[in-house]
């Protein structure tokens, strides 16, 4: 069936909601509750842009914008689809969520260079759409390599010399492998298909050899490092000197995020799944990414520091979406798109609940964690929820994923994967749940305790601009637990064949 | 054929003389005037470089509209009498030189005043110009042994105004230089006679048509083996570079500037001009081997040239073996010779030398604030000189190869053109290239943004507050850096033209 | 093989003078000797142009009475300019020379080499940047 498309400039405006709110935000960096307020302004407006392209692109309509023409083969060019448009409505609403909740942060927490921190952030979400909206694979890289470009200011925030070296790895990572294999496999790509843009059920079929054809999928596997598949996923955790909110962005909103939608992309409308099942290369791929799941899982239940361990549980969970794009089941690829919703809004109630607890008590390691539910019961009441998505547990948002990835197995008669998928379920429980446990029945340190008798002005109390976003993205969890059905109905128009 | 004078008089006039002619006057004016006022020489040398810049302009566009234009020297008809040629290849290199030489001098001005001695800022600039009158004739002239005269001119001003540098270590930089390039250039003046001995001929056109009869004779092949490997050397193809990095490191700023963008960008011309248009691409390709070999050096320099780079702790000379590196990009699109390669190789000459003299023109507003040369002491530039050190960023953007700017156009084609004549194994060349690139750029990017400022820095006046270089410095250095986005986005116009100069190179 | 030798002897000579030029720029410490070296070089060079010149029974190609075989002007005229490059070279190298000679003392190049690696890369004063402006 044809797609309606209709040419608007709505896709740009979007992006340029953002990179408008980027110069003003900049030219008030004297006034910081004026910046702060252009931080917000620019997300709603980016927010409403988003959201009124919806009821289009859910009747199954596409919104295309082409920009201009590099040179011949290597256009500048937007276009809305539903695929692209899960991902701009989790990025610009968490955008917003983020945004507040940053400002509480860096308020609290007394950063220096806040301006230069929010025209990144602002930069990045630019970016970020524009990855989102890309009509073509050199669109999406240009966006890609921008949002690497943009967030390495903001890993190396606290320009100690910690923080240098956790964002120097984070670009030796990104960026090398980008450019070694991403960039290599777009040449192939060009070269046999002769154009970059995204088409559904793929631009590859029938133009090369299968050896070809499987050199390239495995080159985009391993130059889209923003995926965080092993064995390059060790920026994950090196990003984790990042302040709070850039780590939420980073596993919650744009890099990762960003990440799997090129995989998904690249998946759906370069290769097509048609075409991945003829190559046979998709199980192979599939028992590798099952590596990465148990891996990572087994290496977070080793991490103390609580932004680590969840750092090591983004990897596993980003392999979920990975493995249900290869798999190439229906019910395995429905799950892998909605899981980049599901993911997105528990991964950052878990990180913002880190950065709480950071920002009131300084402390990052979960065994210090003790009784701090009593002091901080919204957040870990918020963490909590959060976690049970991360391990499946309906009826918050995970488990929709997992229910849908495990049919998916089925449907793909394998049951080795569908026993990985249990075995990791078990896994996140088992790294998850002690956390929540120490939270509210462990005991407080006895420094703790003392200083807490000891001087009034210590008390820990929960800071409202923080708490509030953490809360709202925990309902949100549990929200499309309930109803996915608008995740759901934007991916079966993404897989509509 | 005509011996005496003829009235030809060609479609563009005496254009494609004037924009030799025209430097080369002011070259003489320039110590003669500078004695009313020491600045006069710039604004000579300034008003010349856009003369020369809008004359050749005109030249490109009326060869996109009407093809070839040629004029007679003292209007003697070839191949008796030389001829200036400006074909659609020649035409797109010479304005590139002409803009850029243009702007280098624009910017100059603060730079020249604080780096050369008063009482020699006349000579200075009359070298300056004679260096540039010196490329565009390299450029320009469609005989073979006027073109070796311009080599020698450029080569001889050059050795002068690198010896103008700070350190005594210029001297020895220019004197290797010299004894080098003159090898180099005697050579390719060896090359040259044999040729004249095999075809009695010096006019290329004419060698071109005269040539192909007598591919299997080994005058000619001693002759283009003469000629390469001259040529070679005077354009620093690895391991014939060795003169280079001390040349760019010790050079005055503006000097680094203009032959980092320039002079081996004109050197790399004259060769893809003498292997496609003097001898044809089926003598380069089927005769002798030399595109194969040719592949190979440039891979070598390629790599080579980022290996050494990574280990620099000077910026002028990390800078230097990034050139040497980026030069095999220019040889490698020529050597594979396919149109889409060769376009790469084009493009790559006009983004390289944006790319390269905006970088040595940041540095050069860098030296002439601060005095810093050494990487390390750049730490904490970035508050400084914010708007510098933002054209450097986008400069190593550039160089890298990041999708919004000239540098991946050029990788682009070239990626593209070796896959599609079947050597992909050319393609992590490139990549393994772009991201030592990345390393030794992104190296000086992160000490200049994210770290505290260096002892250096504290030591110059108020080093808490941002001191930038002077307008006139800053504003072209900016320039260029948006040029290196604009035609990275919207590269249709270079590209169109590149396109046409390789099919017109490569004869089809 | 002889007629080869000697036949063409201005040729063996032009190759041994290229020769021995190219072997003093090369290895010769001295810089002085590196520029005598040039010479000879480019010595050579000329000699080669001007011995292709020669046209068997030719003379000199001024056009008098007796018609004939002239020698071939056209690369003496090259060489005329080539002879100026070389002078000029010559002269900028030894210009330089002197000025090296009065920076570091000597000429020998392996010594320069010596005393630069114990310079280290000297930079402009910064205050002195900073005051001219």
């Amino acid at each position: 069936m044809e797609l309606e498309a209709i040419q608007s400039f709505r896709p740009l405006y979007a992006m340029l909601a953002s990179a408008i709110g980027v110069l003003l935000i900049g030219l008030s960096w004297e006034k910081p509750n004026l910046r702060e307020f252009w931080t917000i302004l620019a997300a709603v407006i980016k927010f409403g842009l988003v959201v009124s392209m919806i009821p289009f692109v859910l009747a199954g309509g596409v919104y295309e914008c082409s920009l201009f023409t590099v040179v011949p083969g290597l256009d500048i060019a937007f276009r809305v689809d539903a695929l692209g448009m899960v991902f701009a409505i989790i990025a610009s609403l968490l955008w917003i969520v983020t945004s507040f909740y940053s400002i509480g942060y860096m308020r609290a927490c007394n950063e220096k260079n806040q301006t230069r921190y929010f025209m990144c952030f602002a930069i990045t979400m630019t970016a970020t759409i524009g990855v989102a909206f890309s009509a073509n694979m050199f669109t999406l890289f240009l966006c890609y390599e921008a949002i690497t470009l943009a967030t390495f200011p903001l890993v190396g925030h606290k320009m100690t010399a910690v923080a240098r070296r956790g964002a120097r790895i984070y670009m030796v990572y990104l960026l090398g492998t980008s450019l070694a294999f991403q960039l290599f496999a777009i040449f192939l790509t060009y070269n046999a298909a002769g154009t970059l843009d995204f088409a559904q059920g793929g631009i590859l079929t029938g133009t090369g050899s299968t050896a070809l054809l499987t050199i390239i999928f495995i080159l985009f596997m391993a130059g889209i490092t923003k995926a965080g598949m092993m064995p390059f996923h060790n920026w994950l955790p090196a990003a984790m000197v990042a302040p709070t909110p850039v780590s939420a962005l980073l596993h919650a909103v744009a890099v990762v995020k960003a990440g799997v939608f090129t995989v998904l992309r690249v998946v759906f409308h370069i290769f097509g799944p048609g075409l991945l099942d003829s190559l046979g290369i998709s199980f192979f791929a599939a028992y590798f990414i099952c590596f990465t799941i148990v891996m990572a899982s087994v290496i977070a239940l080793t991490k103390d520091n609580l932004k680590a361990r969840l750092a090591y549980s983004t990897v596993s969970q980003l392999a979920y979406i990975v493995l249900g794009a290869v798999m190439l089941s229906p019910s395995s690829m429905l799950a892998a798109i909605i899981h980049i919703a599901n993911h997105a809004f528990s991964k950052i109630t878990l990180f913002f609940c880190a950065g709480h607890i950071y920002a009131v008590t300084h402390k990052t390691k979960i065994s210090e964690l003790g009784g701090i539910g009593k002091k901080m019961p919204w957040t870990m009441v918020a963490f909590f929820i959060a976690s049970l998505s991360m391990i499946g547990v309906p009826p918050v948002a995970g488990f929709v994923t997992k229910w849908y990835l495990a049919v998916g197995t089925v449907e793909a008669e394998n049951p080795i994967i569908l026993i990985v998928i249990l075995v990791s379920t078990m896994l996140n429980a088992a790294y998850f749940l002690p956390i929540s446990y120490k939270a509210f029945f462990g005991k407080e340190s006895p420094e703790d305790a003392g200083s807490q008798q000891g001087s009034g002005h210590h008390k820990v109390r929960e800071l409202p601009m923080m708490t509030i976003p953490l809360v709202f993205t925990a309902i949100v969890s549990v929200f499309i637990g309930i109803y996915p059905d608008f995740f759901i109905s934007l991916a079966q128009e993404v897989l509509r064949p | 054929m005509s011996f005496g004078p003829t009235t030809f008089i060609s479609a563009a006039g005496s254009t494609p003389v004037l924009v030799i002619v025209i430097p080369l006057l002011a070259a003489m004016l320039a110590p003669i005037v500078s004695r009313i006022h020491r600045s006069v020489g710039w604004y000579l040398a300034t008003t010349a470089t856009f003369i020369a810049f809008l004359l050749s302009l005109s030249l490109l566009y009326t060869v996109i509209d009407g093809g070839t234009v040629s004029y007679r020297m003292g209007s003697w008809a070839p191949p008796m009498g030389i001829e200036y040629v400006v074909s659609y290849f020649n035409g797109f290199v010479l304005a590139v030189i002409a803009f850029i030489s243009f702007i280098i001098t624009l910017y100059g001005k603060k730079s020249v005043e604080q780096e050369i001695p008063e009482q020699k800022i006349p000579f200075f600039y009359s070298a300056y110009l004679l260096f540039i009158a010196g490329i565009m004739g390299i450029v320009i002239t469609g005989d073979i042994f006027n073109l070796y005269v311009f080599v020698e001119i450029t080569a001889l001003s050059g050795y002068a105004l690198i010896a103008m540098g700070k350190d005594r270590k210029a001297l020895m930089a220019s004197y290797n230089y010299l004894i080098l390039g003159t090898i180099g250039a005697t050579f390719l003046v060896l090359g040259i006679g044999y040729l004249y001995i095999a075809t009695g001929t010096l006019n290329m056109n004419d060698l071109m048509q005269r040539l192909p009869e007598i591919y299997d004779s080994t005058t000619v092949i001693t002759a283009f083996a003469f000629i390469m490997v001259g040529l070679c050397l005077k354009l620093a193809l690895f391991p014939l570079h060795i003169w280079l990095p001390n040349v760019y490191t010790y050079s005055p700023s503006i000097v680094s500037a203009l032959m980092a963008a320039t002079s081996t960008k004109v050197m790399a011309f004259v060769l893809l001009r003498i292997m496609f248009t003097v001898f044809t691409p089926e003598f380069v390709l089927e005769v002798v081997p030399v595109t194969k070999i040719l592949i190979v050096m440039s891979c070598v320099a390629i790599i080579m040239g980022s290996l050494i780079a990574l280990g620099q702790t000077n910026i002028k000379r990390m800078l230097a073996y990034s050139s040497i590196g980026q030069i095999g990009y220019i040889t490698l699109g020529a050597a594979i010779a396919t149109e889409t390669a060769m376009t790469g190789s084009l493009i790559h000459i006009l983004n390289h030398a944006l790319m390269k003299g905006m970088l040595f023109m940041v540095v050069g507003a860098v030296v002439y604030k601060t005095g810093i040369v050494n990487i390390k002491d750049m730490e904490g530039l970035g508050k400084r000189m914010p708007w510098t050190m933002a054209a450097f960023t986008i400069g190593a953007m550039s160089m890298i190869g990041f999708p919004f700017t000239v540098g991946f156009i050029s990788k682009w084609y070239l990626a593209t053109g070796a896959i599609g004549a079947g050597m992909w194994y050319l393609v992590p060349v490139l990549l393994v290239s772009s991201i030592m690139t990345a390393f030794y750029f992104w190296r000086v990017v992160e000490s200049v943004y994210f770290k505290g400022r260096s002892a250096r820095i504290d030591t110059l006046k108020s080093p808490h507050h941002s001191d930038e270089a002077p307008f006139g410095m800053v504003v072209t250095t900016l320039f260029l850096a948006g040029l290196c986005i604009y035609f990275g986005l919207w590269a249709s116009g270079p590209v169109e033209v590149a396109k046409n100069a390789a099919a017109f190179l490569l004869g089809s | 093989m002889i007629e080869i030798i000697l036949g063409k002897y201005n040729y063996w000579i032009y190759i041994a003078l290229m020769m021995i030029g190219f072997y003093a720029m090369i290895a010769k410490e001295n810089l002085v000797k590196k520029i005598l070296g040039m010479n000879i070089f480019q010595t050579g060079v000329i000699l080669l142009y001007v011995s292709i010149s020669k046209v068997s029974g030719g003379t000199v190609p001024i056009i008098w009475d007796k018609g004939g075989p002239y020698d071939n002007p056209l690369p003496h005229v090259l060489m005329l300019t080539a002879i100026v490059v070389s002078v000029s070279t010559t002269a900028v190298a030894l210009a330089l020379i002197v000025r090296i000679y009065k920076s570091y003392g000597t000429i020998e190049d392996d010594q320069i080499v010596v005393i630069n690696s114990h310079d280290g890369d000297k930079e402009i004063p910064s205050e002195k940047a900073s005051t001219i402006i």
